[in-house]
């Protein structure tokens, strides 16, 4: 068990690595620093002085540990277009996203549990039919074409709901939270449900198909011979145990969701990292785009390692086939 | 989808065509044309997708103006509504944008577009990882483990991720302003290096199968060299699920083209794919405007949801398990 998680932490570490060097060339190979920073008519001499204080002329190992160093530290450099330190930017635009990618995976649970159930037990309901239509569309719109027809619905026709921004935050520490207004509550309604739209089609599936196999198992017939309420079957038993995948693919969809976060970030236009990176693509800022990968990289590795040392604690039998390499 | 899923086919009481009356007679008596013809849906979607192929094929017959010639686009002709309302001006079949451009015109090009995107993009993508895949495969040891690590660690990104990096690096090696036909070949480099990774691990797997067959150390013994094996007599065996793969990736592709290009990374507005179009039309949409986004977003919407439901149904039919 130790040196499995000792092997799978190591994993991730090479992983950051990786990503470490492709953000670091990024910052230092595609395009010159310096022009980003000094206007077109800088002399020659002045260029120079920036080149060394950026610590440009130094051997590129040294560089790149330079990099690494200041980045292990959250210390990602200057924006190009914001002309104010990335790692600000991004602290100040981190709980937006955090709080959208929470909202859209709890809608996505609850609901896509809901009627995976529904559709498991009452196979051949008009309902179920209605759901497996939502999961065909969940499946194959674009996001964006989802949150734009969100907007037309309930913004521009029916005049409902807010169709951009946060609406009005409440600062907690550093942390910004619009969990806690009528208005922030309201704004979040529409981006959780296309952010989480693809995902609650994805646990719906899950949870039907799970629902319907253990239904099948012997121990719910013994069950049922035993006399069992239907309901304490359903819920009790056959429920309970398909929810260990399912919290395994919403844990590691968690990550996915932060990136798709991007899309829907510039349809509402949610204040957000998504939104900041994806103006940093348009405008070529790259500290901006070398920092978001760093970060959701982060973010992604630490998720998949959890989960991954999560289920050996959860399923034991998974223990002896993980371990030993194939 | 359920529906395809059909049970082993009954043998016809007419005698089977006889063997040599060409291709077309054995396509059209096989077990894939046979559930082909047992799924309606399917059938509806092959034949949206066609259509959508042959709109793009012949937009400029078909278009009453080229979208892309700022000539022909004159401001008097700027927001006129969908032919049936009201407002409706003959030849705007489905109403003009902001700048006198037909919708109808503009979807016939933007769908060219998005399709040579996406299935360049497929191309490019299938190329690269039916390549690595056989490599690493074929030859096994330090090299494979290497090429399946790169995999690993990309499969745990998103395509979309990816692609927005690839462009935005591309951006800024080659600044900002790239035409339009260079953000094109971008946006296929970007699509082909998000989705290899899928072909290679596929391709590697039928490959670790394959080469321990007999056929393969035949074609050794003889003396053969490796690269002739693998793609002569190797890489025929793994076309399958290949296939199964790239349909499903040329709607995931168009998606990913789209969304790039709504999120204003992708196909510049002087020559907008699909994508382009809807972001163009999202801003008119508080004006109520809908039908220079409603028109693209939908010719966009079916287009990927015949091809997924084509995917769908190949990826049932070439499964021998289920059938």
């Amino acid at each position: 068990m130790l040196a499995f998680t000792l092997r799978r932490a190591i994993q991730a570490i090479g992983v950051m690595i990786a990503v470490g060097v492709i953000a670091f060339s990024m910052f230092r190979f595609a395009g010159d620093p310096v022009n980003q920073i000094v206007s077109l008519d800088t002399p020659a001499a002045e260029r120079e002085a920036v080149r060394k204080s950026l610590g440009l002329d130094d051997p590129v190992p040294v560089q790149f540990a330079r990099y690494f160093v200041n980045a292990a530290q959250f210390k990602f450099g200057v924006s190009y277009q914001f002309r104010q330190p990335v790692s600000n930017l991004l602290m100040e635009r981190m709980p937006a996203t955090l709080e959208l990618a929470a909202c859209a995976t709890v809608f996505a649970m609850v609901f896509g549990i809901l009627m995976g159930v529904y559709s498991a037990l009452r196979r051949d309901t008009i309902l179920t039919k209605f759901f497996q239509a939502v999961s065909l569309i969940g499946i194959s719109l674009p996001t964006f074409l989802i949150g734009i027809l969100l907007i037309y619905l309930f913004s521009v026709t029916l005049g409902w709901l807010p169709s951009f921004g946060r609406g009005d935050v409440v600062r907690i520490g550093w942390w910004t939270t619009g969990l806690l207004t009528l208005s922030g509550l309201k704004a979040l309604i529409m981006p959780s449900i296309t952010l989480g739209l693809f995902q609650m089609t994805l646990i719906m599936r899950l949870v039907r198909a799970e629902m319907l196999e253990v239904l099948r198992t012997d121990y719910i017939r013994f069950a049922r011979a035993r006399g069992l309420t239907t309901r304490a079957i359903h819920f009790g038993h056959a429920l309970k145990n398909t929810l260990v995948p399912v919290i395994t693919v919403a844990g590691l969809q968690f990550g996915s969701v932060i990136a798709f976060a991007i899309i829907t970030e510039t349809v509402f236009q949610w204040p957000g990292m998504g939104l900041l990176f994806v103006q940093a693509v348009q405008n070529v800022d790259i500290p901006i785009m070398a920092a978001y990968l760093l970060m959701v990289s982060l973010i992604f590795v630490t998720i998949n390692l959890i989960v991954d040392i999560l289920y050996t604690v959860v399923d034991p039998r998974l223990r002896s086939t993980i371990s030993r390499p194939a | 989808m359920s529906d395809a899923v059909v049970p082993h086919r009954v043998e016809p009481s007419a005698p089977r065509a006889r063997a040599g009356t060409g291709w077309i007679k054995r396509a059209l008596d096989s077990d894939i044309f046979y559930s082909f013809r047992r799924s309606r849906m399917t059938m509806v979607a092959a034949a949206v997708t066609v259509l959508f192929f042959l709109l793009a094929l012949f937009a400029s017959q078909l278009a009453v103006q080229n979208p892309f010639d700022p000539a022909q686009l004159q401001l008097m002709n700027s927001r006129i509504s969908p032919l049936w309302t009201a407002d409706g001006q003959s030849p705007f079949l489905l109403g003009t944008d902001e700048q006198g451009r037909d919708v109808f015109s503009a979807i016939l090009y933007g769908l060219r577009i998005s399709l040579v995107v996406g299935v360049l993009g497929v191309i490019f993508a299938g190329a690269l990882g039916i390549t690595l895949g056989l490599i690493a495969g074929y030859v096994g040891g330090a090299v494979d483990g290497l090429i399946m690590r790169i995999a690993d660690v990309q499969l745990t990104f998103p395509a979309i991720l990816i692609a927005l990096l690839v462009n935005g690096v591309a951006k800024s090696v080659f600044g900002n302003r790239l035409d339009a036909m260079s953000t094109l070949a971008v946006l296929v480099v970007a699509i082909g290096l998000s989705f290899w990774v899928q072909y290679a691990r596929t391709v590697r797997g039928s490959v670790m199968v394959e080469k321990n067959k007999d056929y393969v150390a035949a074609a050794q013994l003889i003396g053969l060299p490796a690269p002739k094996i693998i793609f002569r007599h190797v890489l025929p065996n793994t076309m399958g699920p290949i296939l199964v793969i790239a349909t499903i990736n040329l709607a995931l592709a168009v998606i990913t083209e789209a969304t790039l290009s709504f999120l204003g990374a992708g196909m510049p507005d002087t020559m907008p794919s699909l994508g382009t179009l809807i972001r163009i039309g999202n801003n008119y949409l508080f004006a109520g405007e809908w039908w220079i986004v409603a028109f693209p977003g939908i010719a966009l919407a079916g287009l990927i949801l015949s091809i997924n439901l084509l995917g769908d149904w190949l990826r049932d039919a070439l499964n021998p398990k289920l059938r």
